[in-house]
């Protein structure tokens, strides 16, 4: 992992986000969902466009769906 | 009406090597009379080398297949005079639309570069383009020059010696045997030279089948490249619509994996398919029609002791791109000059080695390209499919998101970064022209800067001094004396200087830059055409 990606709490409301988040998914279909969620992934990956974050934030996500 | 590829262009016809007592050796022997056999067949033979095409057919390919033709190898062509043919015979586009589902999500436009001779693409279908090569040769020949094809010679047997290559060739009229000092595998994708030597080709292989037909029709469809993914017509698949010369339009088809391939190809089953594409009304007629799955595979290594490889026996790519023949004429390109001075004692045998250096740095990029864009037109798992609609949605909307779409990325020349024949770059100029790289076209005069570079070293310099000519270990360059001012646009200043006041630059006889200074220094200048050479 190199200094690219924060991984420090970074959110101005955490819990905010998180209602919005889950909220944008309220009445879709399962496929609606997975497809908001794949549009969202590319709209925040552009918006960092940092080819080491971004590679770090994969690094980071895929290690944190194993036994910590 | 009388097809090009149903006219036998080089018929067989009784060789005095078939009567000689002992095989005749030969300098180069090229196997496959296709795009690159005989790109590379011209290229030496204007260098002087006597060249001998051999074919186990008498005709051009059937069906258009290679169709685009990018800007460097229109550039080679140029450089062995019949560029201008190609383009003639050509149809220019620049445009392209990318459809999902039912709707445009976005267009682009490929626009030629400013001051640069040739368009960045033409179509042209590839029996037209073996067609003028072979007329090229033609007159090549009518002018005394020492090459040849040789129809309905199949080889039969290859034997690698360590100083020459013997061949065993099968004839309308029996076997005879030829040597060569070097020999030069084209013959495709499925190379039996590569089979006979029991070689290597190694790589991914891809399982959606596609088809591919050529329609004539009198079709208001602009010429642009049209792409479309997951179209109502073909749901679940792709598609794609490129104008052809003379009417003719090539549409593939993507058809899925586990098809049964001889019921898809016929007739009563590809009119409905493209009945649904083009409309119920739009009369057409099918040209030819094939199936075809591809692979993205590379020899691991493109020489083998005197026998070569290049296009696509040396390495395949998907379609999507347009990376095969253009690659293949850039392979010839890379060779040609090298055996010359091989052949001619200039340069130690080593050089060639240069050849799989540089070109299996080409076939990396050129593979890693194609097996993107094939993973992103064939998604290989719900998941790549989930993101990839979700570009294809976000692209329609949003501008960042065009970049992702993948409809084939085109093909574009190598810069040969890891050459060991490339010099340490001496010039604070623009990267465009580092070392390695293939010269930018740029305006000079009435005509062009390519025009003037030929096929040997040039040693060209732009508000600089130096000799009219470096000799080193038999090896010249000749200079090329120019100024900014030559050029009025300033693309030379802009591709060659940038905020540098002078530059000189050795050229390779492929146009690729070998080095590069601010001015001339005698003993770098050398040893770079050292290096150039292989001697370094």
């Amino acid at each position: 992992m190199s200094d690219a990606l924060t991984l420090a709490a970074n959110f101005e409301d955490a819990d905010a986000f998180f209602a919005a988040l889950t909220e944008a998914h309220d009445g879709l279909t399962r496929a609606e969902s997975d497809a908001l969620n794949a549009r969202l992934i590319f709209v925040l990956a552009n918006h960092i466009g940092d080819t080491r974050a971004l590679t770090d934030a994969i690094t980071a996500a895929k290690s944190a769906g194993t036994p910590a | 009406m009388t097809k090009i590829f149903d006219v036998p262009l080089y018929a067989y016809q009784r060789s005095l090597d078939q009567d000689a007592s002992v095989p005749v050796r030969h300098p180069v022997l090229i196997i496959g009379a296709g795009p690159v056999g005989l790109t590379t067949a011209i290229d030496l033979a204007q260098l002087g080398v006597p060249v001998v095409v051999l074919d186990d057919n008498d005709r051009v390919v059937t069906g258009s297949r290679a169709i685009c033709f990018a800007k460097r190898p229109l550039e080679i062509l140029d450089r062995l005079g019949c560029g201008q043919q190609m383009v003639d015979h050509g149809v220019g586009w620049s445009k392209g639309k990318v459809f999902f589902d039912d709707r445009p999500v976005y267009d682009f436009n490929l626009t030629d570069e400013p001051g640069h001779k040739r368009p960045a693409f033409i179509n042209l279908q590839q029996y037209t383009f073996e067609r003028l090569l072979v007329e090229q040769i033609r007159e090549m020949q009518s002018a005394g020059a020492p090459i040849e094809i040789r129809g309905c010679n199949k080889v039969e047997a290859i034997g690698q010696h360590y100083d020459h290559v013997a061949i065993e060739l099968d004839t309308p009229e029996g076997s005879y045997t030829l040597e060569a000092d070097w020999l030069i595998a084209c013959d495709g994708a499925n190379s039996p030279t590569r089979r006979m030597l029991g070689l290597d080709f190694d790589g991914q292989v891809f399982e959606d089948n596609f088809l591919i037909a050529d329609v004539v029709m009198q079709a208001n469809f602009p010429t642009e490249r049209w792409f479309w993914f997951d179209p109502p017509f073909n749901r679940g698949q792709s598609a794609l619509l490129h104008k052809q010369p003379e009417n003719v339009w090539r549409i593939d088809l993507q058809l899925g994996r586990d098809i049964d391939k001889e019921r898809e190809k016929r007739p009563e089953n590809v009119i409905p398919r493209l009945k649904a594409m083009l409309g119920e009304h739009v009369e057409f007629t099918l040209d030819w029609v094939s199936i075809y799955s591809f692979q993205c595979c590379r020899m691991e290594r493109f020489v083998h002791g005197r026998t070569i490889f290049a296009g696509d026996s040396a390495h395949q790519v998907s379609p999507f791109g347009a990376r095969g023949a253009n690659s293949g004429l850039q392979d010839a390109d890379n060779l040609a000059w090298k055996l010359h001075l091989v052949l001619s004692g200039k340069a130690p045998n080593s050089l060639i080695d240069s050849y799989n250096i540089e070109r299996a740095q080409a076939a990396d990029e050129n593979i890693l390209n194609s097996t993107r864009s094939t993973e992103f037109i064939t998604p290989k798992s719900d998941m790549s499919r989930l993101l990839r609609d979700a570009v294809l949605d976000l692209s329609a909307h949003h501008a960042f998101a065009r970049p992702l779409v993948n409809s084939g990325r085109l093909s574009t020349p190598c810069t040969y970064d890891s050459s060991p024949l490339i010099s340490a770059d001496a010039l604070a100029a623009p990267a465009l022209t580092r070392p390695g790289s293939p010269c930018p076209d740029a305006p000079i005069g009435t005509g062009h800067l390519l025009d003037h570079l030929g096929n040997q070293f040039i040693l060209l310099t732009i508000d600089a001094d130096a000799p009219d000519h470096l000799e080193e270990c038999g090896v010249t360059a000749l200079r090329l004396a120019l100024s900014v001012r030559d050029d009025p646009t300033l693309t030379l200043k802009r591709q060659y200087l940038g905020d540098c006041p002078s530059g000189v630059y050795l050229i390779r006889p492929d146009q690729h830059v070998a080095a590069r200074r601010d001015t001339f220094d005698e003993r770098h200048f050398r040893a770079a055409l050292r290096r150039a050479t292989g001697k370094e």
